[in-house]
């Protein structure tokens, strides 16, 4: 019976909702601009992180490796854009 | 007639009207000259509808050599315009839409399908695959690119040509000063051609991750595919960029959003900066596989192993992640601060070092080579001094406070010419040479082809290094005329008769091409260069399924191990092949996106939608299609095969071969 009951996803699924509903909080209360957008920017990219992991099954085949590897680079490659525009067009403007 | 109107050429010249009747009268002609020869259902069933690696990369080479010519025809007007000083050959608004086209179509139309048409030819060959991972969305990527092509090019005859250059900068690309419909063409263009380069990356990244020869480990690949690789890499992460901002660049032009204006909100270099976070990844896209050619065909003509090929691959991973660290040296004088220029300064020249490492990597591969001096080898040898030379005025553009001197000269001008030129275009006609004989059965004349490498070098040189000296005495870039006392006129005449040279030489490969289809002998043999790797292995011309019997690879030259070593390549007993089925859907996608962008650009909406939806139609019909493909038997592989010789590597070996 242990093996029928699929925890990890059942786990994910209840995790994915509470991550929506700290989302909606950022609606629904008070908060200051720069607050508000860094709750939503962490929840959006935990809960993409945790829909690919647990739903889209990265890392289950035998191309796990290079599945990571690629999302891996992916981050980086954004993260260099993301921060060198702001470097170049605000920060050091 | 008022609709009609927004069609008309808003700064007509007879030059522009002699290009329509041109273009009215050769389309006419094509299309009769079909007609009359019956040859409808040939080209359908044998071309438009094909899904054949070896068929598509042909038909990218061709649309490649016909764009070349463009963009020269563009170049030469140029290079005429500024031969002397006050000329009126080209008024200004004509010079700007010139210098737009020829940068826009000898980079996205002639460089980028010359590049495609080598991994296509020849990747799915060198790694003994049947095909590409996705032969169907291979065709698509091509008439996509092929819709965005033509798109482009009748831009100058309906509605006007792009005017902002190549980099299509904003503000200057919004509406309130590029007032014609030119910019959308560029816009929509290059959004549809670049999905085609998008789908391309994917393709060629699984077939080579996922499809090579049994016993082809990452490191025994050779170095052409993993140029490729490379390079594919890096369009699946650099396009997405260029879609985006093409993307808001429309929108901004069409529907009155703010991304890149100066008011409301709007950023104006964020264009620039967007638009370099592609570009400068786009230009190692361009000149890996360049990389690659070279690396093949220098070990081929020195008969000996690649030098340092660790060193090799490692140098190229590198440089894949430092292209996309670089992009703000394109515009090192927009004013952002002396902190940002002095990171991007660095970044910029440590990619010197995994370049020069290459270049050494090549001397090496000469030495105590037995070089053979054949044409794709004069290309090769030609290449390394002089786009080392590119390299290091790159290094002194590089340096961001001496850019300040640099920039938007035309120095920068001979310094990009100069690194693409001997770079690219010189390894195009060098694999072109090369592997001609691999996919047409006979060899270009060597006699011509080195007449056609010394007008090219010699022009090469005439044309561009005058350009560094006006560049640093100061002649500004895309100025479409200068006085007579700059003292810029012997040296423009210089560049011209350059010009005219270069012009010469890409006249003679055309000539080539017909003189070698009349005169060069037909019994060539399968390895007619001798050469290393696997695309050698198989029958010349290619049949349709590459290889009877999938190759056993040992080494990374599995084919040059075969003749020496008598590793045997091909073994066990004949096997039924599967084989992919013909599609028409990817042509009439095609035709459909073509439809749809020149809707969108001249806001023609009804139209517009109707071919967006019938884009989603076709993609819905897709995924409901049932197509397994289909198998050739061991008895048609066998009466093939009987129609060949034999080739080298297999169990039962001839030894003879034809060498030239």
């Amino acid at each position: 019976m242990k093996e029928l009951f699929p925890a990890k996803q059942v786990m994910g699924f209840v995790f994915s909702l509470i991550l929506t509903a700290v989302a909606l909080l950022v609606y629904f209360t008070d908060l200051s601009f720069g607050v508000g957008m860094t709750i939503l920017l962490v929840t959006a990219f935990i809960q993409a992180f945790l829909q690919l992991v647990v739903f889209m099954h990265a890392g289950e085949s035998k191309d796990g490796k290079s599945i990571y590897t690629t999302i891996f680079y992916g981050v980086i490659i954004a993260l260099i854009t993301v921060f060198g525009t702001l470097l170049i067009l605000l920060w050091d403007m | 007639m008022e609709f009609f109107e927004r069609f008309a050429i808003p700064h007509p010249s007879p030059m522009i009207y002699a290009s329509m009747v041109a273009i009215a009268l050769v389309s006419i002609g094509i299309l009769v000259g079909i007609t009359y020869f019956k040859k409808w259902g040939y080209l359908w069933h044998e071309w438009f509808t094909t899904v054949d690696h070896k068929k598509i990369g042909i038909m990218y080479l061709i649309s490649a050599l016909v764009m070349l010519f463009r963009g020269g025809a563009d170049a030469i007007l140029m290079r005429a315009q500024l031969s002397g000083p006050d000329m009126k050959l080209l008024d200004g608004q004509h010079y700007n839409e010139i210098f737009t086209t020829h940068g826009v179509v000898m980079i996205m139309f002639m460089a980028m399908p010359f590049i495609f048409a080598f991994m296509n030819l020849v990747i799915p060959l060198q790694i003994g695959a049947r095909d590409v991972a996705f032969p169907r969305l291979n065709a698509l990527s091509f008439w996509l690119f092929f819709a965005g092509a033509m798109l482009f090019n009748i831009s100058f005859v309906i509605g006007g040509s792009p005017d902002a250059g190549w980099t299509s900068y904003f503000p200057l690309a919004g509406n309130d000063f590029s007032t014609s419909v030119g910019t959308n063409y560029y816009m929509l263009a290059l959004q549809i051609s670049g999905i085609g380069s998008l789908m391309t990356g994917i393709n060629m990244m699984t077939t080579i991750l996922k499809m090579r020869a049994p016993g082809m480990t990452l490191m025994k690949m050779p170095m052409f595919t993993w140029s490729t690789l490379i390079a594919n890499v890096i369009i699946v992460f650099a396009f997405p960029v260029l879609t985006v901002a093409l993307l808001m660049g429309t929108t901004d032009r069409l529907f009155g959003t703010h991304f890149f204006t100066t008011t409301n909100g709007g950023m104006d270099m964020l264009w620039a900066n967007f638009f370099w976070v592609w570009g400068h990844p786009e230009v190692y896209i361009l000149i890996l596989p360049a990389f690659g050619l070279y690396s093949e065909i220098i070990s081929t003509f020195s008969s000996r192993n690649l030098y340092g090929y660790k060193s090799m691959v490692g140098s190229m991973v590198l440089i894949s992640l430092l292209s996309f660290l670089v992009w703000t040296h394109h515009f090192f004088t927009m004013g952002q601060g002396a902190l940002t220029n002095s990171i991007f300064s660095i970044t910029t020249m440590a990619i010197a070092v995994p370049t020069g490492v290459k270049i050494f990597n090549w001397l090496f591969t000469l030495w105590k080579g037995k070089i053979r001096f054949t044409v794709p080898m004069l290309y090769s040898i030609g290449f390394i001094p002089l786009f080392t030379i590119g390299g290091v005025t790159g290094v002194m553009l590089a340096m961001s406070a001496a850019d300040y001197q640099y920039h938007n000269t035309m120095f920068l001008v001979a310094h990009f010419h100069n690194t693409i030129i001997p770079g690219v275009v010189f390894a195009m006609l060098a694999g072109l040479t090369y592997y001609w004989p691999k996919f047409f059965g006979f060899m270009l004349n060597e006699k011509i082809g080195k007449s056609t490498f010394w007008l090219l070098t010699v022009g090469f040189v005439l044309a561009f290094f005058p350009m560094y000296i006006t560049g640093l005495d100061g002649q500004a870039r895309r100025m479409y005329t200068y006085s007579e006392a700059t003292g810029f006129g012997p040296l423009n005449m210089l560049s011209f008769v350059g010009a005219a040279l270069m012009a010469i030489g890409f006249a003679t490969i055309v000539y080539n091409v017909y003189y070698s289809y009349k005169n060069s002998p037909r019994n060539i043999g399968s390895d007619p260069w001798d050469a290393r790797s696997l695309e050698w292995a198989t029958h010349t011309p290619v049949p349709e399924y590459n290889f009877a019997r999938v190759p056993q690879v040992f080494s990374s030259e599995a084919f040059w191990d075969a003749k020496k070593k008598g590793h045997q390549l091909f073994k066990g007993e004949l096997k039924d092949i599967h084989m992919p089925n013909n599609s028409g859907v990817p042509f009439i996608m095609g035709i459909i996106f073509f439809i749809a962008g020149f809707s969108f650009i001249f806001a023609i909406w009804i139209p517009a939608v109707i071919a967006l939806i019938g884009i989603f139609v076709c993609m819905a019909l897709r995924s409901f299609e049932l197509d397994h493909g289909r198998h050739i038997h061991v008895k048609e592989i066998k009466e093939i095969e009987a129609q060949y010789e034999e080739v080298q590597g297999n169990e039962a070996r001839s030894h003879t071969t034809t060498r030239v």
